[in-house]
């Protein structure tokens, strides 16, 4: 998968949890699921969840405690799906 | 049963909003407990003045306090070193089947949804003595 399929899909599970609909236009490898796109920190870990079965992967703690930004979040999708 | 007793201790509440009188199982799939709502609660006096009635809010957090509080002390071990835990109440989605009435006592179980990072999500319901569901619903919190 490509990172703008990865980041496709991403959008696609965050966005049941963002309640300001229109930040989602305009996401960018910089954007932080709290601070940009508002997220309540507590869905975090739903959002990790829906990920692991989304794209059939499991996320670590470790690993989970970096996916604020999309980059990052993409990094590790793409490094568990292509391990 | 004496993990029981000590999670009871190490509850972060005390009256009068304490909502818990006993565990009656704890493990690391779910816990379950029971109250007696007690015909003097502070609430009843307004909830109504001429017709008392448990508010839902308190028999949610009743809900809480057994099913998701107790089970997340249980679940971050705190009762084998005794530490207090600080408990978030992070989400609810509840649904009240029966009205419950002072000197009730309610029985409250939890199925554990999953305890990840800290956030333990669960299935609580809630049942009368005759045996019927009162109220059900989905309650999530972080251990902090």
């Amino acid at each position: 998968m490509t990172v703008e399929e990865i980041t496709a899909k991403l959008r696609s599970i965050i966005e049941p949890y963002v309640e300001e609909k229109e930040l989602l236009n305009n996401i960018m490898p910089e954007t932080d699921l709290l601070e940009d796109l508002k997220i309540n920190s507590a869905n975090l870990v739903d959002i990790i969840i829906d990920v692991e079965m989304a794209f059939d992967i499991e996320i670590d703690d470790d690993a989970a405690e970096q996916m604020l930004k999309v980059k990052d979040s993409v990094a590790i999708i793409q490094e568990r799906i292509t391990a | 049963m004496d993990h029981c007793h000590t999670i009871l201790q190490l509850l972060p509440y005390k009256t009068p909003f304490l909502f818990v009188d006993r565990f009656l199982q704890i493990d690391e799939n779910g816990a379950s407990g029971e109250y007696t709502f007690r015909k003097e609660e502070f609430f009843y006096q307004g909830h109504f003045p001429d017709q008392p009635i448990t508010p839902g809010v308190i028999l949610t957090e009743t809900m809480a306090q057994i099913g998701l509080v107790g089970l997340g002390i249980f679940l971050t071990k705190a009762h084998e070193s005794k530490e207090k835990k600080n408990f978030v109440f992070t989400s609810s989605d509840v649904e009240f089947l029966k009205e419950v009435l002072p000197e009730e006592k309610v029985k409250v179980s939890s199925e554990k949804i999953y305890f990840r990072l800290g956030k333990l999500k669960c299935k609580v319901q809630m049942w009368n003595e005759e045996g019927e569901r009162v109220a059900k619903g989905v309650l999530a919190g972080m251990m902090v």
